[in-house]
């Protein structure tokens, strides 16, 4: 008996693989996200929702293979996601992952997408270098980055007289990138930096680390963190006075599922960047309709737009080369092809990786402005697409410096 | 200005005080654990799953029937109160006087089930709560600018937990309680009815974890995982504090959360880790923790 079981649970990992090399043809879509921790809201089970959309725009088949969607959760360990994706794309046959928040995870996902030649679209991780440094044949970063986010909020507040932050950062991949990038346009800007504080990831306290923003005597403290953490950065400097005091905030990546968690009173004013808000024109408005009528009310966040968005256009360069085999092949046809879709416009992805597409800067809007629940934003200022992101030769991304060469 | 390792001696005072603050929750609750161990000998896993209930209930009651913080802070703790003692009667009950493994692994499951139902719900990043009008603002204390409701916390929870101590060593139930944790079975025999001992002291422990919910949700938010980011700690700090002794955890809950605030000062990196290299400390020198005694 015991032997028995023993022969078959050798044998089962092996008849499973090799099931999954006589499928073959199914185009299988990971979402890899944080289903259950503090980016949970921003992706989680939405992203889910908007991959199998648009799946469900290809009739769920795209050049006579099947759509399938299958979701994990990476607990924003990078061990834990590298795992999952290599167990998928070795084991499960998947040929795309996609969302992938939380930019230490999505570093590592990177690098196994290009080594195993499958496709790797980001649209939750923030860090700049997934199109620098770190830039592959197998990546495209879809909804927004830290040079963006730097380059909407960061300078706007230098602008308007804000020329000295303090920050507090994220202690990772992140956080530390946002920090980098925003110091760099605050410096061209004329601005300067006092001091920073790096709090570690998941914070539920962030009075002390206030407190002594509050000593720096820095016109603006800079938030270079996310989701749960920038909430709660957010509360405690209402409670503290700190905006009573004379200081600004200035929330360098805040999701319209953070403001809602605040609500408006504790929100209002804020300035933001942000790649998507549902309420933005008629087709961000329907579609984002259809999103919310099949996921309990809530309006998609720009990471799920960002998901939705990427898919289809995955979809759409898979049914061109009418094959999903060849990941650096697809990802070129996805460069090639123009994008196009309700949540973004009309658009482009360039050579590094990076999709283009216009930001957007908001505020918040005080309570009495708003006619209910998701009616938050309203916009300060379009940065035109051409604007938007860094430049192609200012990446350091060597898929752009070999082609000069 | 005076400074202490080039921090000014100011910005330490607040430190101190926002550390007190920190302290003060990790105080309740662990005052709670060490009581629930102390007499039933169970690992109360389900503490901070029953801490965010008694926030979600503080929550619901103002969305659903527009019951207020105050009443809040007394309903809530005995609803959950109640929750708790239906849990000792149906469950923990029948795991009486086995391995203390077994109670931990149901409260760690009873954890998870909770936190999963709330999660379904409402979602990671939880709701908002506001601070009762009587005690928004703050004063300006020349150091730091201290917010009404957080000293309303500090003054609170001092004062309940000298309140727990005075019941549990200055009181006849008290002395029943600490004679039941020494001896049940002669307890039993004086003619006191130790199971509704057990019980009510299950659902008190309980209740002053959901009043450290009410109280914590007005400063955090209402989230389904606030719970499971403090219990871990709370853990730490009654092992330091030495199990079951309920002197230990009130002292090092505040002595802990004062640590954590200096870290951050000094390395705010490591203020995550601070309050597990001290335990590991603690348990190399006095493995019985800072206030255990040696069985």
């Amino acid at each position: 008996m015991r032997i028995a079981s023993r022969l078959l649970a050798l044998a089962l990992p092996c008849l499973l693989s090799f099931g999954a090399l006589a499928q073959g043809k199914v185009v299988k879509i990971g979402v890899l996200n944080d289903q259950s921790g503090l980016y949970a809201d921003l992706g989680g089970q939405g992203s889910v929702t908007a991959a199998k959309m648009a799946a469900e725009e290809f009739g769920n088949k795209v050049a006579g293979m099947p759509i399938e969607v299958v979701f994990a959760d990476h607990q924003n360990k990078p061990d834990v996601g590298s795992g999952i994706a290599t167990k998928w794309i070795d084991v499960d046959g998947v040929d795309v992952i996609v969302d992938v928040p939380n930019s230490g995870v999505a570093l590592a996902i990177a690098k196994i997408a290009a080594d195993k030649n499958k496709v790797f679209i980001d649209s939750g991780a923030a860090t700049s270098d997934l199109t620098g440094k770190a830039c592959t044949p197998n990546t495209v970063h879809w909804t927004y980055d830290t040079w963006a986010l730097a380059n909407g909020t960061g300078k706007e507040v230098v602008k308007a007289g804000g020329d000295t932050w303090f920050f507090l950062t994220a202690d990772y991949a992140f956080g530390k990138a946002l920090e980098r990038d925003t110091t760099a346009v605050v410096v061209a800007n004329g601005g300067k930096v006092l001091g920073t504080v790096l709090h570690p990831l998941n914070t539920t306290d962030f009075s002390s680390f206030l407190l002594q923003a509050q000593a720096s005597k820095a016109k603006i403290i800079g938030l270079a963190n996310a989701g749960g953490d920038t909430i709660n950065s957010i509360k405690a400097a209402s409670e503290f006075g700190i905006v009573q005091g004379g200081q600004k905030l200035a929330g360098l990546l805040v999701f319209i599922t953070d403001v809602h968690a605040l609500g408006l009173k504790a929100a209002n004013g804020l300035q933001l960047t942000s790649a998507f808000y549902w309420d933005r024109d008629d087709k961000t408005r329907a579609w984002a309709k259809k999103f919310a009528a099949r996921f309990g009310g809530k309006m998609p966040s720009m990471v799920q737009a960002g998901v939705y968005a990427g898919v289809l256009h995955y979809l759409k360069a898979v049914q061109a080369l009418k094959s999903d085999d060849d990941g650096k092949a697809v990802v070129a046809k996805m460069k090639a092809l123009p994008t196009d879709d309700p949540a973004f416009g009309k658009g482009t992805i360039r050579a590094d990786g990076r999709k283009i597409h216009p930001m957007y800067l908001y505020e918040v809007k005080k309570p009495s402005e708003s006619k209910g629940p998701w009616d938050y934003y309203k916009l300060i200022k379009e940065i035109p697409a051409d604007q938007a992101f860094r430049p192609l030769d200012k990446g350091e991304c060597p898929l752009v410096t070999a082609a000069k060469k | 200005m005076t400074t202490v390792f080039g921090v000014p001696i100011q910005a330490l005072f607040s430190q101190l005080l926002v550390g007190l603050i920190n302290g003060s929750f990790y105080a309740l609750l662990s005052l709670g654990l060490a009581i629930i161990f102390g007499l039933l000998n169970v690992i109360n896993f389900c503490h901070g799953a029953l801490y965010m209930l008694g926030a979600l209930v503080a929550f619901l009651m103002l969305e659903h029937l527009g019951i207020g913080y105050w009443p809040a802070l007394i309903i809530s703790p005995v609803v959950v109160g109640l929750l708790g003692m239906a849990i000792e009667r149906t469950m923990l009950k029948r795991l009486q006087g086995l391995d203390p493994l077994y109670g931990l692994l149901l409260t760690f499951g009873l954890a998870l089930v909770i936190q999963g139902v709330a999660l379904n719900f409402f979602g990671v990043s939880g709701e908002p709560y506001d601070i009762p009008a009587q005690l928004t603002g703050g004063k300006n204390l020349g150091f730091m600018f201290l917010p009404n409701y957080r000293a309303w916390v500090v003054l609170a929870s001092v004062l309940l937990c000298a309140l727990t101590w005075f019941v549990t060593e200055r009181t006849r139930l008290g002395s029943y309680l600490r004679a039941a944790t020494e001896n049940p079975v002669l307890v039993q025999a004086f003619g006191i009815n130790v199971p509704r001992l057990i019980t009510i002291t299950y659902g008190l422990g309980v209740a002053l974890a959901a009043f450290a919910g009410v109280m914590a949700a007005p400063i955090y938010r209402v989230s389904p995982l606030m719970g499971a980011d403090l219990i871990i700690v709370v853990f730490a700090v009654v092992v330091i504090g030495g199990m079951g002794s309920i002197l230990g955890s009130i002292v090092t809950g505040f002595g802990l959360g004062v640590i954590e605030g200096l870290t951050k000062v000094f390395y705010p990196e490591a203020s995550n880790t601070v309050v597990f290299v001290i335990m590991a400390l603690v348990l190399l020198a006095k493995p019985a923790g800072l206030f255990g005694r040696t069985a």
